[in-house]
């Protein structure tokens, strides 16, 4: 029930606004998230956003992650 | 899908597997508890257990907030939905909108599904938008949400309810059975059955209630805490987090979900719970009643209460009266209430796969997408 997938916020009207996620687009509720901004990936639960993705910390958490793959060994 | 498939790659999880097994080599076994469905979910469909060493116990605890809906709850929808209106020309007025895992779960003696086919009115909706909308579509029908969910959802169902307060609705109404975690975790922590050493917290709650509600678990217990992510590589990343705090015997609060829980969580969603929703005492399917682990509406916004519709008021204390152990409340041999508090797991129950499937469930662990029979019957023990 909890599982929702980052969203791109494309479109704002009132406490409103259209999301979108590869082809897919829907209307989403923003009663739940003030200052959310046009180009923002949002969080989608139950059709309204509950939270902004924060692009900087996805990037660090990426980035750590990455740091787990195993080198492999030089080709000689 | 940008944000999500980087959190799903395979060789990252070998390798970061490896690192668990290097890190918790030699320790004495571990007992770590998610409870969350969709973590639940995710091991499974991943199959992460299997990269995991022998000294990791994962438990799944009652993550799941269809599962832990009291047989009572359902009996009430189900009367609710029976309603007829005297001055109604179509029979029953009630059209009940609900989150589609609702649909099968038990109750003493029906389901809304089996309702919908002896003619209730029932429209299985994705959020409450849907149902405000079907509300504004159909003014002689009394919509009711079944508002099921923990702190994830509850704040939808209040914005509902603030949304219809604006647009001065008259037949929006929502029963709920809305249910906190941090309660639950508490009752867990000091379950002596369980002795568990850290709580994979879950994510999306979480995000809206941050990391501080957590705080007492590490640092009245000694707990280790760390929220995480739903993503294989989010789960994995959690749970080496989290053995790190354990090796060093160092228990305290970590998000590894930064990017979207923050420790004051979203003051938003949470100024509206509280406008809204007050704490109450509520029973848990399988675990009894835990005070004050329960949300009910304010006294302010009780016409939108769907039990006022209820045509017998006395009917209301005989429903709720209904006690775990009481013959009614429970179904003979569903052992969900121990794979609830983790303590037993699917193949321990004799109606497993026996009697007990998705096809036809006998508990709400079946029921639910997101319950641990569910899992472990899609996916197998991994």
């Amino acid at each position: 029930m909890c599982i929702a997938v980052p969203m791109k916020l494309i479109k704002i009207e009132g406490t409103k606004g259209i999301a979108e996620l590869g082809n897919l687009q829907r209307e989403i509720g923003l009663l739940l998230l003030e200052n959310a901004k046009i180009g923002d990936y949002v969080i989608v639960h139950a059709g309204y956003a509950i939270q902004k993705l924060d692009e900087e910390d996805a990037l660090k958490t990426i980035s750590l992650l990455e740091s787990y793959l195993e080198k492999p060994p030089d080709a000689k | 899908m940008k944000y999500i498939d980087e959190f799903r790659d395979g060789a990252i999880a070998i390798g970061l597997s490896k690192k668990i097994a290097s890190l918790i080599n030699g320790h004495d076994e571990v007992t770590i508890m998610e409870v969350c469905g969709s973590h639940t979910m995710n091991i499974y469909r991943y199959g992460l257990k299997k990269l995991l060493p022998s000294n990791i116990r994962l438990l799944s605890g009652p993550g799941c907030p269809v599962c832990v809906t009291s047989v009572s709850y359902i009996d009430t929808a189900i009367a609710i939905s029976q309603n007829t209106s005297a001055s109604s020309n179509s029979g029953r007025d009630v059209l009940i909108t609900t989150f589609g895992d609702m649909m099968r779960v038990p109750g003493s003696s029906s389901s809304i599904e089996k309702e919908r086919a002896k003619g209730a009115s029932v429209a299985v909706v994705y959020s409450t938008l849907d149902a405000l909308h079907l509300a504004e579509k159909y003014p002689d029908k009394k919509v009711v949400f079944l508002a099921v969910g923990f702190e994830t959802t509850a704040p939808t169902i209040a914005a509902s309810v603030i949304e219809a307060e604006r647009r001065g609705l008259k037949n929006y109404f929502v029963l709920t059975a809305h249910k906190v975690m941090p309660p639950v975790m508490k009752a867990l922590l000091t379950d002596k059955e369980l002795n568990l050493d850290g709580f994979l917290c879950p994510a999306h709650v979480s995000t809206i209630i941050g990391s501080r509600p957590y705080e007492f678990i590490a640092r009245d217990f000694h707990i280790s805490c760390v929220i995480a992510g739903f993503e294989p590589l989010d789960i994995l990343q959690g749970l080496y987090m989290l053995l790190e705090q354990i090796v060093k015997k160092e228990a305290g609060v970590q998000i590894e979900y930064s990017r979207v829980a923050k420790r004051d969580g979203n003051p938003t969603a949470l100024a509206l719970l509280d406008k809204v929703f007050e704490p109450c005492d509520v029973e848990w399917r399988g675990l009894g009643f835990i005070p004050q682990s329960g949300l009910k509406l304010r006294s302010r916004y009780e016409k939108f209460d769907a039990l006022m519709l209820m045509q017998n008021k006395s009917e209301i204390q005989n429903l709720s009266s209904t006690r775990i152990g009481d013959p009614k409340s429970e179904i003979h041999g569903c052992m969900c209430g121990d794979i609830l508090r983790g303590v037993k797991t699917p193949p321990e129950c004799k109606l497993f796969k026996k009697i007990c499937n998705p096809e036809h469930p006998v508990g709400a662990c079946m029921v639910s997408n997101e319950g641990t029979c569910a899992a472990w019957y899609k996916y197998g023990e991994t």
